[in-house]
């Protein structure tokens, strides 16, 4: 096959619906940045200095990008994963020593006029050492070296981009964990994560002593019901389970005001209404619901958001373009974008369940729980209901390197399922 | 595969279910929050609401103020507000903003929380009255300080310091009036007295809105909606007064270190071309942030120079008041032209005469020589004739021709404050002697213009007037056009015939113009002027020297009354005071200046 029918014979068998989705959301997102940054000032769209011209240059050159995956030989990804792995890898630790800061992160490389941010195709990389790793028919997942070398090609970037200060994105390497489970881990440390992370934000609210009553008495009560029903169960599991607890419980405290820098700290405070920090993150959060608020049903129209145009949310543009879609397109706005995430997140499921080979379905569900974990970190946080964490929104938010990323890791796969019957 | 690892498989499998149910739960959750946040809660629309619109005051221009050849009384001044809306206030630098408007932190507090009790929601004034050079600095730093912005407003500057009183003053609006008219918000401005008070309506114009977007960083992004919902500002109208400037500049350098008034008005028209009371005050002191304080100072200041003696201080009106009882006694038939009361001078029973002249006289005569025992037998006589026996309806007789001159009440004019003046009731008399226990006799003080009589400046000044209009006046007024329209006051006809004026008039050109007349020292050069002395005998002092006047005799075009307190003999004061300024503003010069020098360097304080 010559590289013109590889084109099109993708294209052909490319899945329709991700196609759609996937140009609505740059429109809307241009869309949005434009109203969000418009001013009277500048007039062409394709103005360079204001980011609605710069954005839809990076739009433009993601189809660029679009059309050079097509073009490629889907076996490329599964044969070089690795290869692409080490690479971003070294780029990681590389930014630590030659990056650029930019507002606090030291994550940019800089080349001339151009600029990337090498946390955001960890994503995609790690997205496909772990297909690589875990497709290998030759691996069992309950092995547990298999496992453990998982678990640290997701560590590992996660950490370095952490030692960037890019908590965002290093939180959304946290989604793998839904693609291993997936894959086959007990979905008892789903269950774990998820005790922990409210015996977290409880402790942070609640008097340790009363919380480890509380503990104290539900597994009580749990080891009494299940006896009833004489149900097996171990007095030394409940009270393993009350131990590590508590010893929990108690080094939340330390975790808090050790391990977390102190915006992160005042980040959670804020949201569990410890603290008012109108200054900061509270600032921001505090002006993104408003408008978010102000929309009503039907929203105020497009170009009309008084919040979002008159520079009231920060970083509207970015980590806050939700806010205009929330303002000015109402709650319909809202229930559409949210709903087209939900549609592209199961629609990736769904198509990576009927990949022929692991190395694909894996990769599939790393995009999807990617996509969804931006998505629920960055609405989240507009709406007030998790801290500020910077992570953009797919698609939506401005940014080069962010739009680049996303749309090669949604058509690596497109690609890989267009071309799913060539694989045994 | 084998087998096992294909039946996990399939198991595994079923796990997209939970993964794709944590999505869908997310998206719930977040959706109802939303929903609630959007649709349900109409919190955050209140609040965008009050982040980005700002309603702005347009304060118009207020009205000016000029005299009668177009020359600027009040003027006005740009000046600017600090507003503040509590609630928008946020990361502020306190001590920049202190050290910008040189405050301490207790000011700011009490300014804030002052603010605060307001309203959290609306702009109320936070310092008033910047001065340039602040505002210059604060402009430029106004983006540090959020819910603050700068309200443009104009303060009042008179460029002559002239005719206070009359003029008035501008004020912060009082809960009281904001109470009686919807129209004011805290921190307005209302004429409080004079001219600003009666012409309120007309010189304030009309406040516009202008509802303005505003971004984070307290900049304005231009008009909402296109200023669909602003409210246009309507300019105050100009007053052109009747005020002729030179002469009240005369006025004041005349009346300066003395106790009392000038009134100058035109006959014709009842415009008063000069109004002064001594002592006075700059009106510039009243003007801005320093208001408080001088008002305060003038008013414990024990010369009273907030006190408006042209309109507010009464007086017995002394000799001047002859020619009234003269005017009457005419009308009611009682006396003529050639009617001889005798005269014994000094020994008069039961009224005295100043001094010595030849007996008897007649009515002329009389008037030029002031005789008091002349006056008492036209009195008397008048009484007589309209009493028929019931000395209530002689008395009501005359009583209603004195107020029919003007006299016993205030002129429905622009002039707020005006004192009424006493002319007595017979009601009066009756509570005070019994029904049956007055006559004539026990009323005879009234025959000289003394006794329970008083009158205002103002009001002999409108005697002159009347006069020299043979009978008539306009009430005395100070606005005759409003934005270039003429103002129409009501013409007033006195019960006098003008026949009877032509007599005393004789009277009162003998004043200046006879051999033996008490102004004779002041003549005009060239013009003829009638006039009337009068000294009033003062239980706190010295005599009042009063003197009214009217020029040129045959057409008038100035009628004049002066009083200056404490000064002794009519004639030695109020004349030359009131010949000069008839000079000044018939002629446009005085000529006389040693006279001038003389009269205005004098201290009688
Ligand atoms: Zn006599």
């Amino acid at each position: 096959m010559n590289r013109r029918d590889r084109f099109s014979t993708s294209f052909a068998q490319a899945d329709r619906l991700l196609l759609w989705i996937y140009f609505i959301l740059t429109l809307v997102g241009w869309l949005n940045i434009y109203s969000a940054v418009y001013d009277e000032s500048h007039h062409s769209i394709f103005d360079m200095q204001v980011n609605y011209g710069r954005q839809l240059v990076w739009i433009l050159t993601s189809y660029l990008l679009v059309a050079m995956v097509m073009i490629s030989d889907s076996r490329f990804y599964s044969t070089f994963a690795y290869i692409i792995y080490f690479l971003v890898l070294i780029l990681l630790v590389a930014v630590i020593f030659i990056g650029k800061e930019v507002s606090g992160s030291k994550s940019w490389i800089q080349y001339g006029a151009f600029q990337i941010q090498p946390a955001e195709f960890a994503k995609l990389s790690t997205s496909l050492g772990l297909a690589a790793w875990l497709g290998n028919i030759k691996r069992r997942f309950e092995d547990f070296s298999t496992q453990l070398v998982a678990y640290l090609m997701i560590f590992i970037p996660a950490v370095l981009i952490l030692a960037q200060k890019e908590t965002g994105s290093a939180l959304v390497f946290a989604s793998f964990i839904l693609v291993l489970y997936r894959e086959g881990m007990s979905g008892l440390i789903l269950i774990i994560g998820l005790v922990s992370a409210v015996l977290f934000v409880l402790a942070l609210l609640v008097n340790k002593y009363v919380l480890i009553s509380l503990i104290a008495l539900l597994l009580s009560v749990g080891w009494f019901y299940l006896k009833r029903h004489r149900k097996k169960i171990s007095i030394w599991l409940v009270l393993a389970a009350f131990v590590v607890s508590s010893v929990f419980v108690f080094s939340v405290d330390y975790v808090f005001d050790r391990v977390l820098q102190p915006h992160q700290k005042t980040r959670i405070n804020v949201l569990l209404g410890k603290e008012v920090d109108l200054k900061g993150a509270g600032y921001n959060v505090h002006q993104s619901m408003i408008a978010i608020g102000s929309g009503g049903f039907w929203g105020k129209g497009y170009m009309k958001g008084t919040q979002t145009k008159y520079n009231y949310v920060p970083e509207q543009s970015t980590d806050f373009i939700f806010c205009t879609i929330g303002e000015e397109w109402g709650f319909v706005g809202s229930l559409a974008i949210i709903g087209l995430y939900v549609v592209l997140i199961y629609r990736l499921m769904q198509l990576a369940e009927r990949q022929r080979t692991p190395f694909s379905r894996i990769y599939g569900y790393c995009v999807a729980v990617i996509f969804f974990f931006h998505m629920a970190i960055n609405i989240g946080m507009t709406i007030g209901l998790l801290p500020v964490i910077g992570i953009p929104l797919p698609f939506l938010s401005y940014g080069g390197s962010s739009m680049w990323a996303f749309t090669l890791l949604l058509f690596i796969f497109i690609k890989l399922d267009a071309h799913r019957h060539e694989y045994v | 595969m084998p087998v096992t690892q294909l039946s996990q498989q399939r198991k595994f499998a079923q796990r997209r279910y939970v993964l794709s149910g944590i999505v869908v739960v997310v998206a719930a959750i977040y959706l109802l929050k939303i929903f609630f946040m959007q649709v349900v809660s109409d919190k955050y629309k209140i609040l965008s609401d009050s982040n980005v619109r700002r309603v702005v005051t347009i304060y118009p221009a207020r009205g000016l103020i000029l005299d009668r050849k177009g020359r600027k009384l009040v003027a006005n001044e740009e000046a600017y507000d600090l507003m503040v809306i509590p609630r928008q206030v946020q990361n502020l630098d306190t001590a920049e903003l202190c050290r910008l408007l040189d405050i301490d932190r207790k000011t700011f507090e009490a300014r804030m929380k002052k603010a605060k009790d307001f309203s959290r929601y609306k702009a109320s004034p936070f310092v008033e009255q910047i001065d340039k050079e602040t505002y210059g600095f604060l402009q430029e730093k106004m983006y540090k300080f959020q819910g603050f912005y700068v309200q443009n407003r104009t303060l009042r500057k008179y460029p002559f310091p002239v005719a206070a009183h009359t003029l008035g003053y501008v004020g912060e609006v009082n809960p009281g009036e904001i109470a009686a008219d919807p129209y004011y918000k805290m921190g307005d401005y209302i004429g409080k007295s004079g001219l600003e008070k009666f012409y309120e309506t007309q010189l304030r114009g009309v406040k516009g809105e202008k509802i303005v977007l505003v971004d984070v960083f307290n900049r304005e992004k231009g008009s909402f909606e296109n200023g669909k919902y602003d409210k246009p500002q309507k300019p105050g109208l100009d007053l052109e007064t009747s005020i002729d400037l030179d002469l009240q500049l005369l006025g004041e350098k005349l009346m300066q270190n003395k106790r009392g008034s000038i009134v100058a008005l035109e006959p014709a028209t009842g415009e008063i071309l000069a109004i002064v009371s001594s002592p006075a005050y700059d009106p510039n002191l009243l003007v801005g942030r320093v208001r408080g304080a001088n008002f305060n100072k003038l008013s414990r200041d024990p010369l009273k120079p907030l006190f408006n003696r042209a309109i507010q201080a009464t007086y017995s009106p002394g000799s001047t008041f002859k020619l009234i009882n003269a005017l009457v006694g005419l009308q009611t038939s009682a006396i003529t032209r050639d009617s001889r009361f005798s005269c014994q001078g000094k020994g008069s029973v039961p009224i005295a005469c100043s001094h010595s002249h030849y007996s008897p006289l007649e009515l002329i005569g009389a008037i030029e020589q002031s005789c008091n025992p002349y006056f008492w037998g036209v009195f008397r006589t008048t009484l007589q004739k309209t009493s028929e026996g019931d000395i209530h309806k002689g008395y009501n007789i005359w009583r209603n021709h004195v107020m029919s001159l003007g006299f016993g009440q205030a002129f429905e004019s622009d002039i707020p404050n005006q004192a009424k003046g006493n002319i007595p009731s017979s009601n009066y008399y009756d509570r005070y002697f019994g029904p049956k226990g007055w006559n004539s006799l026990t009323i005879r003080s009234l025959s000289i213009g003394q006794g329970e009589i008083l009158v205002t400046p103002l009001q002999l000044a409108n005697q002159a007037a009347v006069i020299a209009n043979r009978g008539y006046y306009f009430p005395p007024h100070v606005v005759r056009k409003i934005n270039g329209v003429p103002t129409k006051w009501p013409r007033k006809q006195s019960s006098i015939d003008p026949r009877h004026f032509e007599t005393i008039i004789e009277g009162m050109y003998e004043v200046f113009q006879g051999a033996s007349g008490t102004a004779r020292w002041y003549r005009l050069e060239n013009i003829e002027a009638c006039g009337k002395t009068g000294t009033v005998q003062n239980p706190h002092g010295k005599d009042h020297s009063l003197f009214i006047a009217f020029a040129p005799a045959q057409k008038p075009t100035i009628a004049i009354a002066v009083v200056v307190e404490n000064a002794g003999f009519g004639a030695t004061w109020a004349v030359p005071i009131a010949s000069l300024m008839m000079e000044q503003y018939l002629t446009g010069e005085v000529k006389r200046t040693e006279l001038l020098e003389k009269m205005s360097n004098a201290n009688l304080l």
